[in-house]
């Protein structure tokens, strides 16, 4: 079983080879000796990872493993939960962010998210898009709110299929429209990082492939962290993958490597449908 | 096994024949009080009212018409005895007693009437005038027989006509059952409901989400939580000693005004908006919150931007729950006073005033006859002023209902 | 190691997987069946038997073929990830490469059935033992790859130099042979035919060896050692 700090070291190789599909990484975040607890029962245990711009980063593993928790702490979102308790390092281009110079609110307007279940706001479309950067003051006036909406929008890949019919309900567009919409409403706000739990697991096969074309459309002008239960759009989506299992992290390394010749053998299990 | 299908299908038609007995007996009550309200008030809506010619310059009232315009009007009226007149006129018609014929209150009318038009002054004018209380019995069919055929000779003259009592909408409290009005009381319900909701509505609402978003978890907020289930079931009157002991006793504030009434009310609608709106706001999935935290909302943003609106329906639910039951109460505005004969409406919130059950109440106590009609017709305008509110805050939620 | 895939959570995957598997065995069965049977007729001049090869070289084929089509069925229905992923693909190249083996042997039956009576050629002796070494690499390859076993698909990457220095010597003492009897050129060029033949069973018997290594490891096998090619200038 291969030391995560190895497998850190490992990447120099990798880099040097110049492997199809994963660039140099700019470091983004990092997360050094991350733990998480709700309550006495530990989620998340002493998780070091490294996330990048340039490459989107997959979780992956079976249920329960803590990378949803993982993810979670990437912005913050654990801070809802009473029970919640993080321990360990975590920086936003060097920052910290669980130090008390950091501010929640900014944190998570660098850091977005889009949930699993689409939840748009009831608002109309426009609202839906609009209301981040209207509370964070983004915008002089409302041309450049207009503008900051089509952009977004367009950024998301739903501009054409709404953009006359911008002051319905956000809730009456359809599974994967209502996706897009999130990650529109996300994009709003200018964020750095994009963090996604499972966000094509409520959507129908075309939507998914949308939304995982989106993903690659968005690689490299934000850092891009999905979780997913779906290796196939790990594998499809990634450059490099980590996998989870009971909230420690067993490899990480670059996605075609994790999926043709993983080096640990839990990873191999997990992959092959051998777990379990 | 066809025996269970069978069974089955009994006992789901028992099930709806039971369920269907209920409603049918619910409605059976309903029905049978608005008929019976119906039946008794809507006669106190009538009026009944006898011709009196007052011949104004031959009677004993000396009134300048030239004095009734410009700043002296109302002093000049109010010094120039028309009720005098008025009872001369009406015995110079009708006789003797023809004084008892018409209501106490009628020579109001005439005085309103030469308010607006002094020139009637100059000649003689008949009036259509609201008859005394025995009288409007009579047309009721329910005075004793002299009186009876006084009426039906009146009513053979002609001097008799019927007519909406718009005095009962207008007028105040009064000891002649034909000239009560039930304004004075609407008025004070008015005024104590608004100080009540003033009250009541925001600190309900955001203790409520102070509540549930912001307090931790642990043994304080737990003991809140149970007290405020158990002031939801206090018995009113309980509430009512509390005003009498903090808001009179203590604080000194006008006995029988809205403002003590509006407060004793406040207090008790307070846990029943707070309850309902603990529901409305938890009923709120966490997924609104969750998007709106990702976006970078703060937690007051998530709150007043996305929380309260969706729990607005719920809330405003509540809200006409307990200003429903507050518009009802009568034991405690009992206890802090506000059971005084009061004549002349309210003119603000810290003046005596009575409140519709109470004046239904009062009503309901008196002795007269010509009261029974009068009360229920009171009661009809408390359940048409339910109804508006409930209407309104229906309206309100269904304008704030959204689907998410 | 086991000779049946364990543990998919899906139990008719591991099916799947251990039909191929048994498909790609009973073809190797068949290969050196067929290598061994060319060479008993060649030693005893058995030319029905001879025949016999050639005919039976078509079941090689239609074995490929059904392979083939397992393969690229496991592929599309069950997402093979990691080592079933490099097992499927090694699958395949293995089938290939058995059928040519096949070709191979069935060539050597060929000339057995046009040759002359060629048992007074002296170096003819050496090919019998030619033979059984380069059928016994053809079984420990496909052991290999049944079994999952990367070691003993290297021993039989070392094997082949045996081959090798078997070829080389034979191309010599054949090419002696023909200068000093040179109306025995036909015989002694079928019989250097055959020679080459086995040495190219030799060389895919690696191959399919080499491929276990990477199915069964992910890595590839260091460049392995090569016997002196008779080619080559001295």
């Amino acid at each position: 079983m291969r030391d995560v700090q190895q497998t850190l070291e490992m990447e120099a190789p990798a880099e040097a080879r110049a492997e199809v599909g994963a660039q140099a990484p700019s470091l983004k975040m990092k997360a050094r000796n991350v733990s998480v607890w709700y309550g006495v029962k530990k989620a998340v245990d002493n998780v070091s990872i490294d996330i990048s711009t340039e490459n989107v980063t997959a979780f992956i593993g079976p249920s329960g493993c803590g990378k949803s928790t993982f993810l979670r702490t990437l912005n913050r979102m654990n801070d809802t939960i009473p029970s919640a308790r993080f321990e360990g390092l975590m920086e936003l281009d060097g920052e910290d962010i669980y130090g008390s110079a950091m501010d929640v609110v900014q944190l998570r307007a660098r850091v977005g998210m889009v949930f699993q279940k689409p939840n748009p706001f009831p608002k109309s479309i426009f609202e839906n898009v609009a209301y981040g950067p209207r509370i964070h003051g983004l915008a002089k006036d409302r041309t450049e709110l207009d503008e900051m909406v089509e952009r977004s929008l367009k950024r998301a890949g739903l501009w054409d299929e709404v953009k006359d019919r911008l002051s319905e309900s956000g809730t009456a567009l359809s599974g994967g429209q209502q996706q897009r919409l999130c990650i529109a409403r996300a994009i709003a706000v200018d964020p750095e990082v994009i963090l996604m739990d499972e966000p094509a697991s409520a959507l129908d096969p075309i939507a998914t492939a949308r939304i995982e074309e989106l993903i690659h459309e968005l690689r490299g002008r934000y850092a891009i962290v999905i979780v997913t239960h779906n290796m196939q759009q790990a594998a499809r989506v990634s450059q490099r993958t980590a996998f989870f299992h009971l909230g420690e992290l067993i490899e990480y390394g670059e996605t075609s490597q994790i999926f043709t010749n993983p080096g640990v053998p839990r990873t191999k299990d997990y992959i092959t449908g051998r777990y379990g | 096994m066809r025996k269970r299908i069978a069974r089955r299908y009994r006992s789901e038609r028992r099930f709806r024949w039971v369920g269907f007995a209920a409603i049918a007996t619910s409605v059976g009550f309903l029905a049978f009080l608005l008929i019976t309200m119906m039946g008794n008030g809507l006669a106190g809506f009538v009026e009944t009212r006898i011709a009196v010619a007052v011949d104004f310059p031959k009677s004993s009232l000396f009134l300048d018409p030239a004095a009734l315009t410009g700043a002296g009007a109302q002093a000049a009226l109010a010094t120039a005895d028309i009720e005098g007149a008025v009872a001369e006129a009406a015995i110079a018609q009708y006789g003797p007693d023809g004084a008892d014929l018409v209501s106490e209150a009628a020579w109001l009318r005439v005085r309103d009437a030469i308010a607006d038009d002094p020139d009637m002054l100059q000649g003689r004018k008949s009036f259509s005038l609201p008859v005394s209380g025995d009288l409007d019995l009579a047309a009721k069919g329910d005075a004793p027989p002299p009186v009876e055929a006084r009426f039906a000779k009146l009513k053979a003259d002609g001097s008799i006509s019927r007519g909406f009592n718009l005095g009962f909408l207008t007028g105040s409290d009064a000891t002649d059952p034909a000239a009560v009005g039930i304004w004075g009381a609407f008025k004070g319900s008015l005024l104590t409901m608004i100080v009540t909701i003033v009250l009541a509505f925001p600190i309900g609402v955001f203790s409520a989400l102070y509540l549930e978003e912001y307090a931790p978890r642990n043994r304080w907020t737990d003991l809140i939580e149970v007290s405020i289930n158990n002031l939801a079931a206090v018995p009113s009157i309980i509430f009512g000693l509390l005003g009498l002991a903090v808001f009179l006793n203590f604080m000194h504030l006008p006995r029988s005004a809205p403002i003590v009434g509006g407060l004793t009310l406040a207090l008790m609608t307070m846990p029943v908006i707070v309850i309902a709106g603990r529901n409305a706001i938890k009923s709120v999935p966490p997924s609104v919150r969750d998007a709106a935290l990702g976006v970078g909302a703060s937690p007051v943003q998530v709150v007043f931007h996305h929380v309260l609106p969706l729990a607005l329906p719920g809330i405003l639910t509540g809200t006409i729950i307990g200003m429903a039951r507050a518009l009802g109460e009568t034991a405690p505005l009992l206890m802090i006073g506000m059971r005084a004969f009061i004549a002349t409406p309210p003119g603000g919130i810290s003046e005596p005033a009575t409140v519709l059950p109470v004046q239904i109440f009062l009503w309901s106590d008196e002795v007269s006859h010509g009261f029974i009609e009068k009360t229920s017709a009171a009661i009809i305008v408390l359940l048409v002023f339910l109804l508006a509110m409930n209407g309104l805050a229906i309206y309100l939620r269904n304008k704030f209902e959204r689907t998410w | 190691m086991q000779a049946t895939t364990s543990g998919h959570t899906v139990k008719a995957f591991d099916e799947d997987l251990d039909s191929l598997r048994a498909l790609i065995s009973q073809m190797g069965g068949l290969a050196e069946n067929a290598i061994r049977e060319s060479m008993r007729c060649l030693r005893q001049r058995d030319c029905d038997g001879a025949r016999r090869v050639v005919e039976d070289d078509a079941r090689l084929d239609v074995l490929e073929t059904e392979a083939e089509r397992k393969v690229v069925q496991l592929i599309a229905l069950r997402a093979p990830m990691a080592d079933d992923l490099r097992e499927a693909v090694a699958a395949l190249k293995i089938a290939g490469v058995v059928e040519r083996i096949g070709d191979y042997a069935k060539n050597i039956a060929k000339r057995v059935q046009v040759m002359e009576d060629a048992s007074d050629i002296e170096p003819i002796a050496l090919l019998p033992e030619m033979a059984r070494v380069a059928a016994e690499m053809v079984h420990n390859a496909l052991n290999a790859f049944v079994e999952r076993d990367p070691a003993k698909a290297k021993k039989v990457c070392e094997r082949d130099t045996v081959v090798d220095d078997f070829y080389n010597s034979i191309f010599r003492a054949l090419l002696t042979f023909m200068m000093e009897n040179p109306q025995r050129i036909t015989q002694s060029a079928h019989l250097l035919f055959i020679a080459k033949n086995l040495e190219r069973i030799g060389d895919h018997a690696t191959n399919v060896a080499e491929m276990v290594w990477f199915a069964a490891t992910g890595e590839r096998l260091a460049e392995r050692p090569r016997g002196h090619n008779p080619a080559d200038p001295e």
